[in-house]
């Protein structure tokens, strides 16, 4: 199976054995180290500045594992992933139904593009969570009947408003990753004898995520931000609970860089996740898969003083 | 030799015709890319299809398993309508399930390969018959061994199509096609996009597969396959047919003058 492989590796561990390997003395980048020095300074030259300004920083080590902080993180990465999970699921229906050659399918995902991408996010929250005034009931005839405002909790408010915007979103990035597939994987699925939908999630989907996975990613670490939006229908998470304790304790501030750094931290392991996702789905597009985060971190650090081609490799 | 000799003798008994075209057309806008097909290609044959490239011969071949649809004449494969049901003087459209359905039997081979890339060679084999016909993986995984030995290409099972070659994916996709077990096999230039030094080992796979008894439909620029293999050879310039006959007739001895200065550019 890795004839291929052993060959290519092969190659790279033992230098030629016939002619003698050149020994140049390498370019000597020195812009690299001056741009490294001025970019040095000035970051030192801003933490001095914050470190001098009238900001409380113990209060923040003293809230950072602080209960309702670590109550309010909880929360917000439960409402992005689900939100996100009702937004790729819609997207990639949208997706669908936007290619599809029924034009009604294909009309009513462009309506609903239009409408949920046209109208900000928290215009839309504020929607779901006032729904009571034109529903007063739901009644879903044999199994559930009860007040709207009973059904339509603050949790399910906004995961409506945030994962029913994102799918508008998802669709056409999903759109763009169908789209992107060559049109002869289709023909060939077609003419195994498989049919349209079968096509869509053993053949199309699968090469299509490699287009969608990166975008998406940039979609998660916006849907973690945008899910401090959603204090205003009274759904607490980690920035309301920041709010609420910068209020209670007098360091509204130093709540605020608190929650930043936890935003920070979250976002950072989601982009590690996304990267390895990515690695899945990069699987038989090319022969040699690409470098870790570690491995390219390291070719960079080296790279300092040498020519880049010439190491990580 | 002699299992080329018997196949013959099946060929020249065997009178069912597995494809029957009555004045096919295609437009494609106000392109008449076919403009009336008339030809037969009998059970058990290998028919070869040259011309010159836009003269629609790739476009007829996609009509029979119904990737374009005709839109004038009539196009049968094993006695059936291709793309519609006949009831007295109406013709109905047939289902995309109906005509997934009859696609199981006609396998097809690409100019560009056309394999999924994100799945190993045994797997483009076995994805097919697993998930259409239902057969469980395991066997799929039994025969698909089976028929990447058969096309010379057992120790590539688990290679993605990027690591392998391109006459090496041809030969992927051919395995893919016949785990279907067809009744018919269509080859749209399969040589075409390979190294002159690759075509040898795809032609030597079509060669195996047309004296196993195979109905094969063959557009081809190879004219010593077509020679060598072929038992028809039709002849197609701007949507018609011009000359056909049997491919040694035609190739050596062509009678219309179009066809003679094709093959005097070409031989």
């Amino acid at each position: 199976m890795t004839d291929i492989d052993k060959s290519a590796a092969g190659e790279q561990r033992t230098p030629p054995a016939g002619p003698e390997a050149i020994k140049a003395i390498p370019v000597r980048h020195y812009g690299r180290y001056v741009t490294a020095v001025i970019a040095i300074a000035l970051l030192v030259a801003i933490i001095y500045a914050f470190s001098q300004g009238q900001i409380n920083w113990h209060a923040v080590p003293d809230y950072f594992f602080d209960d309702r902080i670590m109550k309010g993180v909880g929360k917000t990465l439960l409402l992005t992933v689900l939100s996100m999970l009702i937004g790729i699921v819609g997207g990639i229906v949208l997706a669908v139904m936007r290619l599809s050659k029924n034009p009604v399918t294909s009309s009513i995902a462009w309506f609903y593009i239009w409408f949920f991408r046209g109208t900000p996010v928290l215009v839309q929250l504020f929607l779901w969570f006032n729904l009571g005034l034109v529903f007063e009931y739901i009644n879903l005839m044999p199994f559930y009947k009860d007040y709207w405002s009973n059904f339509m909790t603050p949790l399910l408010t906004a995961l409506l408003g945030l994962g029913l915007n994102e799918a508008a979103y998802m669709a056409e990035i999903c759109r763009a990753g169908l789209l992107a597939v060559d049109e002869g994987q289709t023909e060939a699925a077609h003419a195994l004898g498989m049919s349209h939908s079968k096509t869509l999630r053993r053949i199309i989907i699968p090469q299509a995520m490699r287009v969608i996975v990166p975008p998406t990613g940039n979609e998660v670490i916006n849907m973690l931000k945008t899910t401090s939006l959603v204090a205003a229908v009274q759904y607490p998470e980690l920035f309301r609970f920041a709010q609420d304790i910068g209020q209670n304790s007098g360091a509204p501030v130093e709540m605020y860089f608190l929650a930043a750094a936890w935003y920070l931290i979250m976002t950072s392991v989601l982009s590690v996740g996304q990267y390895y996702i990515e690695r899945y789905y990069a699987r038989g597009s090319s022969r040699q898969l690409p470098p870790t985060p570690w491995q390219k971190v390291k070719a960079n650090v080296l790279s300092l003083g040498g020519p880049r081609g010439a190491v990580g490799a | 030799m002699t299992d080329k000799l018997s196949k013959s003798d099946a060929v020249r008994t065997g009178t069912a015709a597995m494809v029957k075209a009555e004045g096919v057309h295609k437009s494609f806008g106000h392109v008449e890319v076919l403009r009336g097909i008339d030809l037969e290609v009998k059970q058990g044959e290998v028919f070869c299809l040259i011309g010159p490239s836009g003269s629609g011969k790739s476009t007829f071949l996609r009509c029979i398993n119904h990737l374009e649809k005709v839109n004038a004449g009539r196009l049968y494969v094993d006695g059936e309508l291709v793309g519609y049901r006949q009831k007295g003087e109406k013709l109905y459209e047939l289902k995309d399930s109906e005509v997934a359905l009859k696609r199981r039997d006609i396998g097809m081979v690409f100019q560009r390969f056309n394999l999924f890339p994100h799945m190993t060679a045994a797997e483009n084999v076995i994805e097919a018959p697993v998930q259409v016909k239902g057969v469980g993986r395991a066997k799929a995984k039994e025969r698909a061994m089976q028929l990447l030995e058969r096309v010379g290409l057992a120790d590539k099972a688990g290679n993605y199509p990027s690591q392998l070659s391109g006459g090496q994916q041809q030969r992927v996709a051919i395995a893919r096609a016949l785990a279907m077990d067809p009744k018919l096999m269509l080859f749209d230039e399969p040589t075409s996009a390979l190294d002159p030094e690759l075509v040898g080992d795809v032609l030597d796979v079509m060669r195996d597969l047309a004296e196993s008894g195979m109905t094969m439909v063959v557009v081809t620029h190879e004219m010593g396959f077509a020679r060598e293999v072929g038992d028809s050879l039709v002849f197609m310039d701007e949507g018609v047919v011009v000359e056909s006959g049997h491919p040694r007739d035609v190739l050596t001895d062509p009678q219309h003058e179009r066809t003679q200065s094709f093959l005097s550019k070409v031989l």
